[in-house]
């Protein structure tokens, strides 16, 4: 089989957070890769790390976090050797050259990314200055054609106002375009379309699609939602408290869940069509806080089928199948069919 | 899906609305046309007297009001009014470097502060409470002694003593923009510090600031009044408006010839005034908060 052509490579990535005294493990030993021009899903509840994985690849963690080991490998085109963004300082010129013009990011709150005293116009014009050496007419130009492309009405006048003056929907596309304005070789979307209501969430998934089909970009694109993964993403990885419990394709996600975890939150969401007198499923318990010291898996608490192994030791990584590797104990002792 | 087509957005225009709000102010506008009234005035020094404020006629001391000298002269024969007017821009001009200074470092300083936090924050708060709690009036009184009088002297004490209230406010507010997606949003775009610090965070810190410098020239006015009365402040050779007053403060002055101290005194009680009720004005009109 043919080595596949990854953009991003994350190795064992541990992020911890000193509150106090104490160290919490926010992100414990994550590994994914991403496929250049594919979208990867990364999916979870709140709290379970998913931001923070994001956050450490582009070193944004809050003051009091660090990266406690592993790697992140950033595979530019054309270059041969990785940049390996995880030992670069927090905020050197090293890692300020790849934010925004090779990895860039979207945020979950549009109303409140974009500073308040400048025009939208301004703004992006701010980051196409910033990483490329071109006039402001051309940049002008570049970024009307942006907005256009993003299926913003009346650029010409939209390019002069100033955030207040934009709806949620409207803030969310300005943020996708201060994103893509640079071409970024990847786009990292931090629950872009969480504050969003729904028919929006659908025009900046469609958008977001879009712009990746269009440029060949990479997305990382972090929700808890889903549906939203079922429609965009090409890969997934499931993550429960810091931890990757199973990743894969989609297909082999969506097809063929196997973690009991994946299982839980499969059967969580509503389906059209489905018994209107059943109730939806929901998970037993809550999530553990994140500084909860494990001897063993950390879904056992509430897991159907754990054992008496399942709380005392650590469980692995198992190969399902070609890319479907999934983190439980069940699967080690070859108990394929637990139900 | 599509939005409605009648309604086209037009261009905004805070700027219009921050000054109908301001426009609504009877007192703000009242501040406003004295302060223009008595800056004109200062400025077009020349086209309202034809002398000079410190030519010494000794045939004509102590006149009083009459159609030559408006204001009468003092005890040298220097015309009041001349004084008063070309005072009124030392005064001026005092006052608004002062604050533009003092204004200028307290925002460095209080957005360095606030941005780095930890161990640079904690070193500029201390020194700021130090600096509040330290009677400036004594280092006048000591540089005075031992240097002489000279204006960078005061404006330099001023300013370096001065930053901290201007400081504490833009610390704070930084603080708390500190927390805004948007700055996360600029980090996360390879925006460099600096440039997020002042490019960024700054002109979110605008309202307060510009408020500041507003009521500072204000203070300062009254305080180089003060200083120079009381003969610590500026040298005498400058007519400002405390060394008219400072010439004005014997006891047979105050009593017979009441126009020398009466006049500097309305003036920069008319220009406090004014600048408060304008500045106040100015806050609300700034403030986006308050309707």
């Amino acid at each position: 089989m043919a080595e596949k052509d990854y953009i991003l490579k994350v190795d064992d990535l541990k992020t911890e957070f000193k509150v106090g005294k104490r160290v919490v493990h926010a992100v414990n030993g994550v590994s994914f890769n991403v496929e250049r021009g594919k979208i990867l899903c990364i999916v979870g509840e709140s709290g379970c790390g998913k931001s923070q994985t994001v956050h450490s690849i582009l070193q944004l963690l809050a003051e009091n976090g660090y990266i406690a080991g592993g790697s992140v490998e950033y595979f530019k085109k054309g270059a041969n050797k990785p940049q390996v963004l995880s030992s670069y300082s927090r905020n050197s010129k090293k890692i300020r050259a790849i934010r925004g013009k090779e990895i860039a990011m979207i945020f979950q709150d549009p109303m409140s990314t974009l500073n308040p005293v400048y025009t939208v116009g301004r703004q992006i014009m701010e980051m196409l200055l910033k990483h490329e050496r071109i006039s402001k007419k051309e940049a002008k130009a570049r970024i009307m054609q942006l907005l256009n492309d993003l299926e913003i009405p009346t650029p010409e006048v939209r390019y002069d106002q100033y955030p207040h003056e934009f709806s949620g929907g409207m803030k969310q596309r300005i943020m996708v375009a201060i994103a893509m304005i640079c071409n970024p070789d990847i786009l990292i979307a931090d629950e872009p379309t969480t504050a969003l209501d729904v028919t929006i969430q659908a025009q900046i998934l469609d958008l977001i699609r879009k712009m990746q089909q269009e440029h060949g970009t990479s997305v990382i694109f972090i929700t808890h939602n889903m549906g939203v993964v079922a429609e965009i993403a090409d890969d997934v990885a499931v993550m429960y408290m810091g931890r990757i419990v199973e990743q894969g394709t989609v297909k082999q996600v969506f097809t063929n869940p196997q973690h009991p975890y994946t299982k839980a939150l499969m059967r969580s969401v509503p389906v059209m069509g489905m018994d209107k007198a059943r109730a939806l499923d929901t998970i037993e318990g809550t999530t553990p806080d994140a500084s909860t010291v494990f001897h063993g898996c950390e879904f056992a608490d509430r897991c159907t089928y754990a054992t008496e192994a399942c709380f005392n030791r650590f469980p692995i990584d198992t190969i399902i199948e070609d890319g479907h590797r999934v983190r439980c104990l069940l699967f080690e002792e070859g108990e394929q069919n637990a139900e | 899906m599509k939005k409605t087509k009648q309604n086209k957005p037009v261009k905004s225009s805070l700027t219009k609305r921050s000054i109908q709000k301001f426009m609504k102010n009877r007192l703000a506008i009242v501040g406003l046309i004295g302060l223009f009234l008595l800056l004109t005035a200062c400025i077009c020094a020349p086209l309202l007297t034809s002398y000079d404020p410190g030519f010494i006629d000794l045939t004509q001391k102590s006149l009083p009001m009459s159609a030559e000298h408006p204001l009468g002269t003092d005890r040298l024969g220097r015309d009041l009014l001349a004084r008063v007017l070309y005072g009124g821009r030392w005064s001026l001009l005092i006052g608004i470097a002062a604050s533009l200074g003092t204004n200028l470092l307290a925002a460095i300083l209080g957005c360095v502060s606030g941005y780095y936090g930890g161990k640079v924050d904690r070193t500029l708060v201390t020194v700021q409470e130090f600096m509040s709690l330290f009677p400036t009036t004594l280092i006048f009184i000591l540089l005075a002694g031992i240097t002489g009088r000279s204006i960078n002297i005061v404006l330099a004490i001023w300013i370096l003593t001065g930053w901290g209230g201007t400081m504490r406010i833009v610390r704070s507010r930084i603080l708390s923009l500190k927390q805004e997606p948007f700055v996360e949003s600029c980090r996360a775009n390879g925006i460099s510090s600096f440039s997020i610090m002042f490019h960024h965070m700054v002109p979110n810190t605008m309202g307060p600031i510009i408020l500041n410098v507003t009521m500072n020239v204000g203070g300062y006015v009254l305080s180089e009044a003060g200083l120079t009365y009381l003969g610590i402040g500026l040298p005498a050779d400058i007519p400002t408006w405390g060394n008219i007053l400072n010439g004005a403060k014997r006891m047979d002055i105050l009593l017979n010839e009441p126009l020398l101290w009466m006049v500097p005194g309305a003036a920069i009680l008319l220009l406090t005034l004014s600048i408060n009720f304008f500045g106040d004005g100015l806050r609300d009109a700034l403030d986006s908060t308050t309707k």
